[in-house]
Formats: C-alpha cells, sequence, structure tokens
C-alpha cells in the first residue's frame, strides 16, 4: 500500500505543474494518500488526521514542492522529517539513580514484559557494569515466576522472589529492602500483565509504584498494537506517570505505527527496542529508522543487521579462500542460499532497500525462486557439487531429469553459476572491484 | 434474542457483553448517534462510519467493503430510518463474516469421525496460546472428554511449566519432554499418547513464532507433518491464536501462518480489553477462515464459542 506512496503522491502532485503554489485545494488528495498510508501502518486514526493537518500546514509554507523535480519525494520527505522529529526529541536514556535504582516494568499481557525484563538486566550487567536484581512480581499468571527465573539464571543475574506471597506490593518492597542490603545497585521488577480496563489490577500497579518509588517506569508495548494502543498508553500514563515506552516484538514485519501514536498520544519518548528472543537484542529507539518503517520506505540498516546477525566469520574467510583459488562450489552457493532465506523472506528483504520496493511491487518474488536451482544441485552427486568442473554432457543430463529440468535450464544455470565464480574470484583480488566497475553502464557514485 | 439464548446461558452472555461493552459503546453506539436525526446516508454519516471502523481495527479494505455495500444495499432499499440502517449495517458485516461458508459450533464438541481429535495451536508470542489450550481443555472436560495437552513449546522459558499448570487446573492429561527437545518429536508421542490411552482430544502447544522467520515457520510445517506421520490426516484442527490489540499485522500472521500450517480457525483473545477486535473481519473476510473461539476474561471460564450472529446481536443489542 506504501510502498509506492511516494509514487502516489508524484501521480496527485503531477497535475499540479504549472500551478504557481500549493494550496490546500490541490494538496487534498496527497494529504489523504499520506493518511491512508498512515492508517494502514497502524497510526491511530485521529492521530492520523493531527498529524496530516499539520502536514498539511507545513506542505503550504514550503516554497518549492511544487518546483521540485519529484515533489512527491519531497512531501515524503517532509512527511518523514515531521514524525522523526515527533517521535524524536529528548531520548534521555534510563534513571537508575538511587540506592538502588527502581525500574518498574509495566504493560499488557503478552507485550514482552518478561523477556523485557531480561534483556535490561543483561544488558545494564554488561553494558554498564551494574549488579541489577531481578524481582518476580507477576503472581498470577502460571509459571511466570518460573520464566523469570529461568532468564534469571541464563544472563547470570540473580533473582528476588517470594513464591508463597500474593502481594507484589508486599514482594517488590522487599526486595528494593533486599538490594539495599545485598549491594544491588539497580531492581527491576517484572510485574503482572494487565488490562488498562481493569480497575483492580490498574490500581494494584499504581500501589506498587507508590510504595516503592521507582526511579524509572517503563510501559512495554507490541509495536503490532492497533488502533487501541493510544487508549492504553493513555490509561497506564495517567495510573502510572511513566517516564518511557519499550517497543517490543520489533523483528517482524509491522509497521509500527504505534509508536507514532503513543509518542503523539502521552508525549513520552521511547527508550528502548527490543527485537527477538536473543537476550542481547536490546536497542536503542532511532526515530528516523521507525519513520522510514511506518512509511515503508526501507530500513537499510536494519537489513545490514539482518545480514550480520546470520553472518559467520569463520564461514566467511573460508569461503574467500575458496573463491581466491575459484574453488568455490556447489555446497557454498547452496550454503549461501540458505543463508539468505534464513534472513527473511526474499521480498520483504528487499523493500528493506531503500527504492526497491519500487522495483519490486510488480515482481512477485518469494521463495520459491530459489526452488529450481536448489532442484538442480540436489540432483548433482557429491562430487559434482565439490567439482563444479566435472560436469560433463551425460552428467548434465542426469541431472535434467534428476531434477525436471530440461538440458538447456541446466546448462544456463551452469553457465551463470561459472560468471558468478568468475566475477567472485576477480572481486576478491582486490584489483577486482574498480574493473569490474568499469564495465558498468552506470557507476554508481557515493 | 431467542436465537441468542439458544447459544448462550445467562452468565455467559453476561461475559460476552461484559467483554464486548467497550466495543458497543465506542462502535455501534456511535453509528446509532451518527444515524439518530437523519432520514438517509449521507456522506458525514459515512465518513463518520470509516472512522469507526477504522479505529476498530477493521482495516481499509474491509472497510471500504462495508461501505461500499451498504451504500448499494441503501441505494436498493430506497428510504431508511435509524433503526432500518442499523439493522442493513448488521446484516452487512453478518454477510462478510458469513462469505468464509462455515456454520458456526454451538458448542465446545470435537466433530465425530475423527478419534482422537487433534489440534494444533500456533500463533506470534504473547498472543495467549497456552491460556487458551487451558481454557478450552477445560470446557472440553466439563464436558465429558478426555484430554491430553502437549507441550511442544519446548523454547521459551518456562513455558512447559506453565502447560503443566494448566493441564493440572483443567484436569487434563499432560504429555512432556522437557524443555529444548524436539517440538515435532513431542507433537508426534502426544498423538501416540491420545491413540494409546483412549483420549478423546489432544491440545498440541507450539513456541509462539514472529510469522516472519522462515526457521521457525518451517519448524511449524515440521511439527504439523510429524503429527501427520502418526496419524494421517491430523491435526484435524490448527487452530491460530490472534490478539485483539493486534493491529493490521494480524492479516500478516493469517496469511504467513495459513502457509506454513493451512490455518483451519481461529481464536480471538483478549477481547476484555479496550481494542475492539475489529481484526476479525477483515482476516475471516480475506482468508475465509472461520473465527471459532473468543477468549472474554482472565477466568478459566472465560472462552466461548464465536457465533456471528450472537456477536454481531450483542454488538447490536
Amino acid at each position: 500500500m506504501f510502498e509506492n506512496l511516494s509514487e502516489k503522491l508524484e501521480s496527485a502532485l503531477k497535475t499540479l505543474k504549472g500551478d504557481s503554489k500549493l494550496t490546500e485545494l490541490n494538496i487534498a488528495n496527497s494529504i489523504k494518500e499520506i493518511r491512508r498510508a498512515l492508517v494502514a501502518a497502524d497510526v491511530n486514526y485521529k492521530i492520523a488526521k493531527e498529524f496530516t493537518d499539520k502536514i498539511k500546514d507545513k506542505a503550504l509554507g514550503t516554497e518549492n514542492v511544487l518546483n521540485a523535480v519529484k515533489p512527491g519525494e519531497l512531501m515524503v520527505k517532509i512527511v518523514q522529517d515531521e514524525m522523526t522529529e515527533l517521535m524524536g526529541g529528548q531520548a534521555s536514556g534510563i534513571n537508575i539513580k538511587g540506592n538502588p535504582g527502581v525500574v518498574l516494568v509495566s504493560g499488557l499481557q503478552g507485550s514482552g514484559k518478561t523477556t523485557f525484563s531480561g534483556k535490561l538486566a543483561k544488558f545494564l550487567k554488561d553494558k554498564k557494569a551494574k549488579k541489577p536484581l531481578l524481582v518476580a512480581c507477576d503472581v498470577y499468571r502460571p509459571a511466570a515466576i518460573d520464566q523469570l527465573t529461568v532468564l534469571a539464571e541464563q544472563i547470570g543475574v540473580p533473582i528476588y522472589k517470594e513464591t508463597e506471597n500474593k502481594n507484589p506490593v508486599e514482594i517488590s518492597k522487599n526486595a528494593v529492602n533486599f538490594a539495599k542490603t545485598n549491594h544491588h545497585d539497580v531492581v527491576i521488577i517484572d510485574t503482572a500483565g494487565r488490562l488498562s480496563v481493569d480497575e483492580q489490577m490498574m490500581k494494584e500497579i499504581e500501589d506498587i509504584k507508590n510504595s516503592i518509588q521507582p526511579t524509572e517506569t517503563l510501559f512495554v508495548v507490541d509495536s503490532m498494537t492497533g488502533q487501541d494502543a493510544v487508549n492504553t498508553a493513555a490509561v497506564f500514563n495517567e495510573r502510572l506517570n511513566f517516564d518511557g515506552v519499550v517497543l517490543t516484538k520489533l523483528d517482524g514485519d509491522t509497521r509500527g505505527g504505534a509508536a507514532l501514536s503513543i509518542k503523539y498520544a502521552v508525549g513520552k519518548p521511547i527508550k528502548f527496542v527490543s527485537s527477538g528472543e536473543k537476550l542481547e537484542t536490546l536497542d536503542v529507539f532511532y526515530p528516523d529508522r521507525m519513520a522510514q518503517r511506518i512509511l515503508g520506505m526501507g530500513d537499510i540498516v536494519s537489513f545490514v543487521e539482518r545480514a550480520q546477525e546470520q553472518f559467520d566469520e569463520k564461514e566467511a574467510e573460508r569461503l574467500e579462500k575458496k573463491i581466491k583459488k575459484n574453488k568455490f562450489d556447489f555446497n557454498d552457493f547452496l550454503g549461501q542460499l540458505n543463508q539468505i532465506k534464513r534472513m527473511g523472506d526474499i521480498k520483504s528483504l528487499m523493500n528493506m532497500i531503500p527504492g526497491m520496493s519500487k522495483l519490486t511491487k510488480d515482481i512477485n518474488i518469494d521463495d520459491k525462486a530459489f526452488v529450481k536451482v536448489e532442484a538442480i544441485i540436489h540432483s548433482m552427486t557429491k562430487a559434482e557439487r565439490g567439482n563444479p568442473d566435472i560436469l560433463n554432457m551425460s552428467r548434465k543430463k542426469r541431472i535434467a531429469s534428476g531434477s525436471g529440468h530440461n538440458i538447456h535450464e541446466i546448462n544456463m544455470f551452469i553457465k551463470q553459476f561459472d560468471q558468478m565464480r568468475s566475477m567472485m574470484q576477480m572481486m576478491s583480488k582486490g584489483k577486482g572491484m574498480d574493473k569490474f566497475m568499469q564495465g558498468m553502464p552506470n557507476k554508481p557514485r557515493r | 434474542m431467542s436465537f441468542f439464548k439458544k447459544f448462550f446461558s445467562k452468565d455467559k452472555e453476561e461475559d460476552l457483553n461484559k467483554g464486548l461493552e467497550k466495543t458497543k459503546s465506542s462502535i455501534f453506539s456511535q453509528i446509532t448517534k451518527a444515524v439518530a436525526g437523519k432520514s438517509k446516508v449521507d456522506v458525514e454519516f459515512l465518513d463518520q462510519l470509516e472512522n469507526i471502523l477504522i479505529s476498530s481495527d477493521v482495516g481499509l479494505d474491509t472497510t471500504v467493503k462495508i461501505i461500499d455495500r451498504l451504500e448499494a444495499k441503501v441505494a436498493e432499499d430506497k428510504y431508511l430510518n435509524t433503526d432500518e440502517l442499523n439493522s442493513i449495517l448488521k446484516k452487512v458485516i453478518i454477510d462478510i463474516l458469513s462469505e468464509n461458508n462455515t456454520v458456526d459450533i454451538e458448542d465446545f464438541d470435537p466433530p465425530t469421525g475423527t478419534h482422537p481429535y487433534i489440534i494444533m495451536v500456533v500463533g506470534v508470542n504473547g498472543v495467549g496460546k497456552t491460556t487458551t489450550i487451558g481454557k478450552l481443555a477445560n470446557q472440553y472436560h466439563k464436558k465429558g472428554y478426555k484430554v491430553v495437552l502437549g507441550a511442544a513449546d519446548t523454547f521459551r522459558a518456562a513455558a512447559v511449566d506453565q502447560l503443566k499448570i494448566w493441564a493440572e487446573r483443567s484436569s487434563s492429561a499432560f504429555f512432556s519432554k522437557g524443555m529444548n527437545t524436539d517440538p515435532a518429536a513431542v507433537a508426534y508421542e502426544t498423538t501416540q499418547y491420545a491413540q494409546n490411552n483412549g483420549m478423546d482430544i489432544a491440545i498440541i502447544d507450539t513456541a509462539g513464532r514472529l510469522h516472519t522467520k522462515i526457521q521457525l515457520m518451517d519448524e511449524l510445517s515440521k511439527i504439523k507433518r510429524s503429527i501427520d506421520k502418526k496419524y494421517q490426516g491430523a491435526p484435524h484442527e490448527v487452530l491460530l491464536v490472534l490478539d485483539a490489540t493486534t493491529g493490521q499485522n494480524a492479516i500478516e500472521q493469517a496469511k504467513h501462518f495459513t502457509a506454513a500450517t493451512n490455518v483451519t480457525a481461529l481464536a480471538l483473545t483478549k477481547l476484555d480489553g479496550s481494542a475492539k477486535g475489529g481484526v476479525v473481519l477483515g482476516i475471516s473476510d480475506q482468508f475465509k477462515i472461520p473465527i471459532k473461539y473468543i477468549g472474554v476474561g482472565e477466568g478459566m471460564e472465560q472462552l466461548q464459542v464465536f457465533n456471528k450472529r450472537a456477536f454481531v446481536e450483542s454488538l447490536f443489542s
């Protein structure tokens, strides 16, 4: 839908060329497109409207939109800048000063509080040289305390729990005292998930907050949350006056419009981004990346990160040696394919690369793109996979019938493979890159 | 109303009404307000309807569909008053929910002809899979079925313990091979356990996973295949659990989980919160998968079979 937001804006604004300036009337369509894109990204409807009104004012005040070579892109840039600014502001880190510093973690059921608590503890221990104490205050959900216990063990952080006590206010109080006597400088309190409409539970967390006076209260929210994000955040903020927001499960493909909605509605900074179940993946929040994501404009940084996640240094070294010797074989190729596949589905990966969405929108790329290649390689013998050069006519014939392709297709594939191999060899020899680029019609500049 | 009563005992009805109170007051009372005093559907009303549907997570496409149909109906049926408009709108929504050609189940009974009946439960992290399984087991148990719960979420910390507690609470049998074991093997052996021990129903829990993680989705397909290997044709039900709080991403979830496991039914959880649950309309509409259960509270009893007519009725009542 918004992969082509800038295109849509392009065509909406194209008709205006010749008009001397933007007017409320002639950008009405563009504003509507922007609003639709935001709504499809789960930005709250009302906020999308208010936000686009702002954009409208901004656009009307911008002289050169229509004169721009690509007015649509300029409009998108205005939107993006405005959104980045809105979500940014003073991201002040978390306050863990105090003796001990106390972090209260709150949120709805299933938002990822416990996993986040574990990640935060690890982060503080490894990166900030703190001595954190995890506190299990979810006395309701079955095995919630066990879950935190397991996480605590995994990261080597002590946990405070009272399995018989059903009063989280008492537990949290006792935990803070325990931390004082045992010289823990940060206490992280994991609470039960609660619905904002559950008066009793909301009262409970209010009581916890009042009794322990945390230095930092965080609201954890699932980045896939829809229109309701605003209401929930508003109620939690009303009751807890939280200091910051944690956005979880950003490793999915959600546009994450909730981030904009919440920041807009309660004005509190987004302090952490948590993606994945690995306890290392706690990240600070980048408003510009989030803006691009909401607008479906690709996120090159995430792309690189995902690639790095799959990157294995030793394997890369091994491959480089093989490439230099021109020994790159079908097994290596298959390994590479699998690595790419592990990064996510191809189309969503492509869309992470800015500008790529334009190219991919009409092409139906799916993960079956590799099926043919895989079938061919799988039809080879071990010897053939390791020594591409031994492929003669009779072997090719056998592979063709084995993989359900004709001999022509096999030849094509092998030819492509050879080309790729020699290209890689050229590039790996250093001088290669320049030479390689010279042959390209449009040498990219940076 | 009699139709409504047929499926819901008094307290169930109250739960549903309570659970949907928010939805009701925010969506449909607003519509009623918008309609009141107007003798026809004007642009202002449609605009407002659009706002309301979208802010209930119905999604752009389905919203447009509802509005188009409403307009077409209105053009056909000519004059309208508030009541008529309300019932037309209701009908349009029920129709959309009905297009998946499924009949609502009436109670917690597995279909006959498949014994034991194997259910595999899937979904992203934190939607409430395990809780839904516990509540579902409880309902089946109350109806006299013998149920075994299979702990194939061997990944998330303490997931096995959590399911075990639910097995105890719901008086179900429990099958586990412990944490960090092969989930496909657990699924296979749970099926075997159900077959060998005269169980009526096996419900297999799986680890929450984001639908974008290909390896994990492949693993899910494998779990499903391993069940089929033990018992051809099983699982008979692949239940995708969706969180009512989730926005448009739920549609992506439905798409990918269906691709990996051929989802046959949906459960919508956390409807007792302030989220509107409008996502149901969009998914039922696009994927033709029936909603089978709704979670309307934290209590053990607060899982209900979904009934579209009752659902929409209760929204308007």
